[in-house]
């Protein structure tokens, strides 16, 4: 998928938990978030985008939630055919 | 008029107990304080004669048919204007009666065409069958006096035919449009002998009637009659049923002649619509036996092959075969389906189940996804529960009403009768305050005796700015109710929220220009709301459909709970649903994160509990979701999709993104009732039955189940949930049901707020409001009461965040959409019927400044141009529009409306932001490129289907 829309999507929702005055609350919503409503191929994908530098361009709570909270957003193998 | 085997009691029902005794004819009968002496006599079961009165108007008290002898009275009342009072003793009969009545129907017959053996009302007309009652046996002043009877018939409207020569003055037909439909079309001209019904200084179908047909069966006589019954005779046997069009979900009597409805009749019990209805809902029903109905399943190896007729079985294991063999070839998770709102809930459960258990994906959305997907979102977070709070009744108890983003005469027309009334007020009751928050001037801000205390004509996407302003008046002002927040909502959430709302930077005067609204109009509106006793809020797609859809949804709920506005009638936070089964669709477990109930699949329990009753293993991940299937197509990895009842590529934003999506696909599978837009790239069409054609439920904006009821065999030979499973059958998944009341049984079985609805309930109840369990066994008209769903309300930040779209120089206007009365969704129905005498295209409105500036006169096309695409509309120069704002709908597929809409969405749930497009608007008479390529493939595709198959003939 289009790992440029992706980032787009991603920055939203961290648009939306950057007035939450405690960091790691901002940081619980943006991954809860991704975990909670992001297919498993998005969620690989945008860590991809991270892994290969794309962490320009992405909000720094979107760093934050894929790198620190990366255990639980991995998504688990694809499924067999 | 409407059936005379309803029984009408001639005067409105009074609220309280019966608790007044008094005698009809010497019978006791209990009524309610202020029931007028005819409702009591019906109630005995004595029918006083009438001609003025019906049970859904106030009394009016002329026609003089209805006179009673009161003991300890002189003269002779109008039972219909005189109340009951304790001990009151009435006859209804006598020889002095009889003559009076006979004098009254004496005068009427002789200004009346005795053609009632070939007048389309014979058999169901009142002024025939009260010349029965009162024994009229001859006309003493004969029939060659002044009369009537050479008055012009106006046939204007396309549903309905007015014939003044039959008419006899009672004014049913002003009363109902005035009080029940609130447009104040009719009026009665003249006076005296010369004393006659019209629509204005002109016929009604340039007049100001919206074709809502209140005066049609108020009327006692001939003179408003449905075209269709004068073609097709008296109905013989009536249905209730639902209606297919919006969320109201009204009830209707269709009213038939063996298979085939003659007419279509608001239902009196209905509860969300008492009686009411919208052109569409009333006539625009023609659609179901169309001529464009495809009634044969086809198959096709490419879209550019002919389409090729099978037989049902054929049609299932071919799409059964290829969903496996994309399977095999590109994992699990390549295919998914789409349910639709336009479906029963019994069939949008079977299609998430069949994707969820037979494709083995949660890759399920529906067309929710873009519309009111934030709405479940952001009332989820806020409150518990996806869903509006109140009863449509609620609004009777409203005192202050935001309607926000929504436009209820035309989206929602017999809830904006409703509210319309509250907002007149009546004689013993002021009318609510009201506050429009839209950028268009809808028709609500100013209507007779209606005005909207204030209009918040904001800049499109500044919907948070807006409530975020709102909030900081209640709170620095303190409006807020402490003492409701404090007993009912999570504290330190509401402290965080209260610092953040009180900033500055939230003031009007800080987001004036943000919002375009005058700081002292929001000042002035944030007091109103707060200060009234019972404020609530209704809202639309206005609401949802932007970047900060979601945000908006939950600033609106912050806003209803700072000023305890939820929990009780009067108040609430009410989406106005745009489709008729968005919420049940929703509740069904369409979404691809969530099961039945809205249960996330990560549940282990929720998950345990479905795979126990499914034989089977569900995925704890989520699935795609539209717009996220269509990038997924473009990428390679999504192959197929089975799409019931959905038009997206019509409907959905970016036109060519989602045509390069279908393209991109394998295997197309297509349910719809018509060849529709995306069946043009379809592999597989499986032709749908109308609402007509089905058993079922759909649920309303108010949770309401009513029941939807097949009125006629499927012209396809299959409703649309027999064909599910049939599908499943052919993927190896038995889905083995034999009424769509198993399916309810099923669904009750698993999922909390059902646990009480059956079909046996709903034919005791008539409708029934979710959650209905053992905690309410009738069901919920309103939630919340002593607490929130979730416990504590919670309050969330929301921070006003820009779209990023953004205008230019280059694209220097906003584009926002909706929708008009006349027409619905992406028009597929209502394009198949008569409707398009009001609306035969799309148009661009233009405030009178941008067009002047562009040299753009009324009525001349235009081109307009966005960063994704340009169509060519044509232009109606108009000062309900802003400058700097111009309007369209998306009602016409050749419009090409929605290749003009960016791919930017709610970042929470993906609902497009349909509402804000910066747009250039130039004078330009040629089609678009890719109008011109949409008329050549169109015409292309419609030609690939087999005549036959649209007669309904074996393949020859």
């Amino acid at each position: 998928m289009n790992a440029q829309k992706l980032v787009t999507m991603a920055n939203a929702i961290a648009a939306f938990w950057a007035v939450e005055p405690v960091r790691a609350a901002a940081v619980e919503g943006v991954a809860l978030h991704l975990r909670r409503f992001w297919e498993p191929r998005m969620r690989r994908e945008i860590l991809a985008a991270l892994d290969a530098g794309g962490a320009h361009g992405m909000h720094e709570l979107v760093v934050a939630a894929l790198t620190e909270r990366r255990a639980e957003l991995a998504p688990p193998p694809a499924p067999a055919k | 008029m409407y059936s005379n085997k309803v029984l009408d009691h001639g005067t409105p029902a009074k609220p309280g107990q019966a608790t007044v005794a008094v005698s009809i004819d010497g019978q006791t009968v209990r009524v309610a304080p202020g029931t007028s002496v005819m409702r009591a006599a019906v109630d005995a079961g004595v029918k006083i004669p009438k001609l003025c009165a019906t049970d859904s108007l106030d009394a009016f008290g002329s026609c003089r048919l209805c006179v009673v002898e009161v003991e300890g009275r002189r003269g002779f009342p109008a039972s219909c204007t005189t109340p009951c009072e304790p001990g009151m003793k009435v006859t209804t009969q006598s020889p002095k009666l009889a003559d009076l009545r006979r004098g009254v129907m004496e005068l009427y017959i002789s200004d009346h065409p005795l053609d009632c053996l070939t007048c389309p009302a014979n058999g169901n007309c009142e002024l025939q069958d009260m010349a029965g009652v009162v024994g009229l046996r001859e006309v003493r002043y004969g029939y060659d006096g002044d009369n009537h009877l050479q008055a012009t018939k106006d046939a204007s409207n396309p549903y309905f035919s007015f014939d003044p020569s039959k008419c006899i003055v009672c004014s049913r037909c002003v009363r109902a449009c005035e009080e029940i439909q609130g447009t104040f079309a009719l009026t009665v001209e003249g006076r005296g002998f010369g004393s006659k019904i019209a629509p204005g200084p002109t016929d009604f179908l340039n007049s100001e009637c919206v074709s809502c047909g209140a005066c049609v069966q108020a009327c006692p006589t001939a003179t408003l009659m449905e075209k269709s019954v004068a073609d097709q005779g008296q109905p013989d046997h009536a249905v209730v049923t639902t209606c297919a069009y919006c969320g109201v979900g009204c009830s209707f009597r269709a009213e038939m002649k063996g298979a085939e409805v003659v007419r279509m009749v608001p239902h009196k019990d209905g509860k969300a619509n008492h009686g009411h209805s919208c052109v569409k809902g009333r006539f625009a029903w023609g659609y179901a036996t169309h001529p464009d109905r495809v009634k044969k399943p086809m198959i096709r190896a490419k879209i550019t092959d002919p389409w090729r007729e099978v037989t049902w079985e054929q049609a299932f294991a071919h799409a059964a075969s290829e969903i496996r063999r994309i399977q095999q070839q590109h994992g699990r998770d390549s295919v998914g389906g789409i349910t639709s709102s336009r479906c029963t809930n019994e069939e949008t459960y079977l299609v998430q189940k069949l994707v969820r258990a037979a494709f083995g994906t949660n890759n399920v959305d529906t067309c929710a996804r873009v519309c009111h997907s934030p709405t479940g979102y952001g009332l989820k977070q806020t409150l518990g529960e996806s869903a509006g709070t109140q009863d449509f009744d609620s609004v009777d108890q409203t005192d202050c009403a935001i309607v926000m983003g929504a436009n209820p005469t035309d989206g929602h027309p017999v809830f904006a009768s409703r509210m319309k009334r509250r907002l007149r007020g009546s004689a013993t009751q002021a009318g609510a305050g009201l506050i429009v928050i839209d950028p268009r001037r809808i028709d609500l801000v100013r209507t007779p005796h209606v005005e909207a205390d204030f209009h918040l004509q904001l800049k499109p996407g500044a919907n948070v700015a807006v409530l975020n302003a709102l909030a900081h008046v209640v709170v620095t002002e303190g409006l807020a109710r402490e003492d409701y927040v404090r007993a009912r909502c999570e504290l330190p959430e509401y402290e965080k929220w209260k610092a953040f709302i009180s900033l500055p930077r939230n003031s009007p005067e800080a987001l004036e220009a943000d919002t375009g609204v005058p700081a002292a109009q929001i000042r002035g509106a944030a007091r109103l709301f707060a200060e009234a006793p019972n404020g609530a809020i209704y809202y639309g797609l206005g609401v949802t459909e932007h970047s900060q859809g979601s945000t908006t949804v939950m600033a609106i709920a912050n806003l209803a709970m700072v000023t305890g506005n939820i929990g009780r009638p009067g108040v609430g936070v009410n989406p106005l649903r745009g489709q008729n089964n968005v919420q049940g669709s929703c509740d069904m477990g369409s979404f691809p994160h969530e099961l039945p109930g809205y249960r996330h699949v990560s549940d282990a329990a929720t998950r345990a509990l479905f795979e126990a009753a499914w034989g089977t293993r569900i995925e704890p991940e989520p699935g795609l979701r539209i717009p996220n299937m269509f990038d997924a197509a473009i990428d390679g990895s999504f192959k197929a999709l089975y799409v019931q009842g959905e038009d997206i590529a019509q409907s959905d934003p970016d036109t060519q993104h989602v045509q390069k999506a279908l393209e991109s696909l394998e295997c197309l599978i297509v349910q719809d009732i018509f060849l529709n837009e995306t069946a043009k790239y379809a592999h597989v069409f499986l032709p749908g039955s109308s609402f007509l054609e089905k058993d079922g439920t759909f649920t309303n904006a108010e949770r309401r189940i009513s029941r939807v009821r097949k009125v006629m065999p499927p012209l396809a030979g299959m409703a649309d949930w027999e064909a599910t499973c049939g599908f499943a059958e052919a993927l190896g998944y038995p889905m083995r049901y034999s009424h769509p009341s198993q399916v309810m049984d099923e669904i009750a079985r698993l999922t909390p707020t059902f646990t009480g609805v059956s079909y046996d309930k709903l034919e005791k109840l008539g409708s029934i409001q979710w959650p209905c369990n053992d905690a309410a066994p009738e069901g919920t008209p309103y939630m919340h009461a002593t607490q929130f769903v979730r416990g504590k309300g919670r309050f969330f930040l929301t921070e006003y965040v820009a779209t990023p779209e953004r205008t230019t120089r280059k694209f220097p206007l906003i584009l926002t959409t909706g929708r008009i009365l006349s027409q619905y969704n992406v028009g597929a129905q209502t394009r198949r019927t008569q409707n398009g005498v009001w609306h035969e295209a799309d148009v661009l409105e233009i405030h009178p400044h941008d067009a002047e500036v562009r040299g753009i006169r009324d009525g001349e096309p235009v081109a307009l141009q966005s960063r994704k695409g340009e169509t060519t509309l044509r232009a109606v120069v108009t000062e309900r529009m802003q400058p700097g704002v111009v309007y369209t709908t998306f009602h016409h597929p050749e419009s090409g409306v929605n290749v003009v809409t960016t791919d930017n969405s709610d970042w929470a749930t993906n609902c497009p932001e349909y509402k804000v497009t910066a747009v250039q608007v130039v004078a330009h008479a040629r089609k678009s490129e890719w109008q011109r390529d949409y008329e050549q493939f169109s015409e292309t595709q419609e030609g690939m289907v087999p005549k036959t198959a649209m007669r309904g003939e074996a393949p020859r």
